[in-house]
């Protein structure tokens, strides 16, 4: 006996975008990457432009986010991500290029191409995931760890004397003549996502007219990292991600030179 | 634009930086490090000319390989170029792009170290160059030339060679041939076709799967396997495209083997002790990696001693042990640190080998 489909009856309001493959995703549960994957996934779909995106996967959690994303993709060095982009823009200036990195990779080890990437306006959009801690090596510090935060290598919480300050790369970012639009976004509620898919997809534009850097930091979750349920690990975001990292715009292009 | 053969006086790195636009290359991304500057500061002077050609200087060398990385993943033809500490700080990109099997062309234009050493030309980069250099096992094609020529025509042959069997080409040459003058024939322009590149990550069309570059592979199975690819690839190479350049070997008694300027000095000696009445001939391997074993190994069976002249500690002289494997004694000359042996010093170590060993003249 054949069964109707059980959305029979039903408006189909929600589905997989045809630009996520079905591999299923390797992240823990509660996680934004999944999350921030999808959203980027839908505006490439939405805008029509699967075969003219190229994204660049980076060292981290998100290492395998090529297998997610299904589009072509280039997986980098730790620290590379924005420097493979620039030499895929550089050659091929009409396609639609993104870097996805997270804090360790971004705002440590590849703080220089970070920052040259963003002062050259090379035309691609930075995707940031901020989560303070480093999720695919097991918890050590990040340089976005807030102080007196625990983590495996400031198991006594991080300290300004030993490890120096958590690093606003975002704010250092927006000061660049290169970056055109410049955010901090969450994705941990549907009004977030929402707002963070709107910044996606001004991002593209502005990338088809060619204004240059577009730099967008997920303030974010990491319930293993942090070692907390997703719900206690939400509600810490709230509570103390925020106030350090707080969520809005810090460069529009009304604000460009 | 089609340009001919036309005859110019050059500096070494002026010639390989045009013969690189003739060579069609669509990319460079580099970073100043004496003594090779000129091949960016002649590509950015030259780059209106070539207007479909990139020419970026990156704030490091560790972003200039990974711009390359990304320029060729992106179906380029790319090129870079520097010197020992700027070579160092690329090996990472270079062994990720040996991985994932990215064609491109590195020219290393060495001086004396190690650390920042001297602006002085060397051969002290032979093991990084030829023996993979960074992590994991893998091998670039190295190409090293001997003239101002052949820094022009080489650059063809390393961007045929990295993108027929889509592996880096090192060109390994030094600060001398780098900077001194020399008449050449630089090659016409287009005649390197570009090969289809169904692999590069230009955006997914819908008549095919999505195209990934990497050099990840976490299972040990597929990384294995991954391995097998290349040594397969490294075995053809080897089979395939070993290049030297002997002269007056037939008749000798002593071989000299050398590579780049140490065997343009070696032929001034070759010279001197022909006119002296020794018998000595000379092995040129202008492929490093392949190496030619068996030209070396045939040649080792006949004659009674070989003599290896590096501007280095003796580098090559152990690959060339291991392709004589005793048929003869095998002895070194060599100056380090930028320093360079003279023809007068590369005849004394030939007099002091004959008579030493007492070769039958």
């Amino acid at each position: 006996m054949d069964l109707p489909p059980i959305t029979n009856g039903f408006e189909l309001v929600y589905e997989k975008p045809l630009t996520l493959t079905e591999t299923p995703m390797h992240y823990c549960p509660g996680c934004a990457h999944g999350v921030v994957h999808r959203v980027l996934m839908e505006v490439v779909e939405e805008m029509g432009i699967q075969d003219k995106t190229i994204g660049v996967a980076p060292v981290g959690c998100s290492v395998f986010a090529y297998n997610y994303m299904n589009i072509d993709m280039q997986e980098a060095a730790h620290g590379r991500a924005t420097a493979v982009a620039t030499g895929i823009k550089r050659v091929l200036p009409d396609r639609y290029v993104f870097s996805y990195q997270g804090d360790g990779d971004l705002a440590a080890i590849g703080t220089a191409e970070t920052i040259h990437t963003a002062n050259r306006g090379e035309n691609i959009l930075m995707v940031f995931i901020n989560n303070g801690v480093y999720g695919m090596t097991g918890g050590q510090m990040a340089p976005t760890t807030l102080l007196g935060m625990k983590t495996t290598t400031t198991p006594y919480g991080r300290e300004v004397r030993l490890a120096g300050h958590p690093l606003k790369i975002t704010n250092l970012v927006a000061q660049l003549p290169g970056a055109y639009y410049v955010t901090r976004q969450a994705a941990h509620t549907a009004t977030a996502v929402r707002k963070l898919k709107k910044a996606v997809r001004v991002s593209f534009e502005y990338q088809r007219v060619n204004k240059g850097t577009c730099f967008i930091e997920v303030v974010a979750n990491c319930p293993s990292g942090w070692k907390m349920t997703p719900l206690e690990s939400n509600k810490w975001l709230e509570e103390n991600m925020f106030p350090f990292y707080p969520l809005g715009d810090l460069k529009l292009p009304s604000q460009t030179n | 634009m089609e340009e001919k053969s036309e005859v110019r006086l050059m500096k070494g790195n002026e010639a390989l930086a045009e013969a690189a636009f003739r060579a069609g290359m669509q990319g460079y991304f580099g970073y100043p490090i004496t003594p090779q500057s000129e091949i960016i500061e002649y590509l950015m002077a030259e780059q209106p000319n070539h207007p479909n050609c990139i020419i970026l200087q990156a704030e490091s060398e560790l972003a200039a390989i990974n711009m390359i990385y990304g320029a060729s993943g992106a179906g380029a033809r790319v090129m870079i170029s520097s010197s020992g500490p700027g070579i160092s700080l690329m090996q990472e990109g270079i062994s990720y792009m040996s991985s994932a099997q990215l064609p491109c062309v590195v020219v290393n234009v060495q001086r004396g170290g190690p650390g920042l050493g001297t602006i002085q030309p060397s051969q002290g980069d032979y093991f990084q160059a030829t023996k993979g250099g960074g992590h994991g096992d893998y091998h670039l094609i190295v190409l090293a030339p001997a003239s101002v020529q052949e820094m022009a025509d080489f650059v063809f042959d390393a961007f045929r060679l990295s993108e027929k069997y889509r592996n880096p080409a090192m060109i390994l040459t030094d600060g001398a041939l780098g900077q001194m003058m020399e008449k050449l024939m630089l090659p016409p322009a287009g005649s390197l076709p570009y090969p289809e590149k169904p692999w590069a990550t230009t955006g997914k069309t819908r008549d095919r799967e999505r195209n990934i570059i990497t050099s990840l592979f976490i299972e040990p199975e597929s990384m294995e396997e991954v391995n097998k690819i290349l040594q397969e690839k490294y075995r053809q190479i080897e089979k395939n495209e070993v290049r030297f350049e002997s002269i007056a070997v037939e008749d000798a008694d002593i071989l000299l083997v050398a590579f780049g300027l140490a065997s343009r000095i070696c032929q001034k000696a070759l010279q001197l002790a022909r006119e002296r009445g020794l018998r000595v001939g000379l092995l040129r391997p202008i492929t490093l990696y392949p190496f030619p074993v068996e030209a070396i190994a045939a040649i080792a069976s006949r004659v009674g001693a070989v003599l290896d002249v590096e501007m280095n500690a003796g580098q090559m002289v152990e690959d060339v042990r291991l392709a004589v494997e005793g048929r003869c004694p095998v002895h070194f000359k060599g100056r380090m640190g930028g320093m360079i042996p003279s023809p007068e010093d590369v005849l004394q170590a030939i007099e002091a080998v004959v008579e030493k060993q007492n070769v039958e003249i």
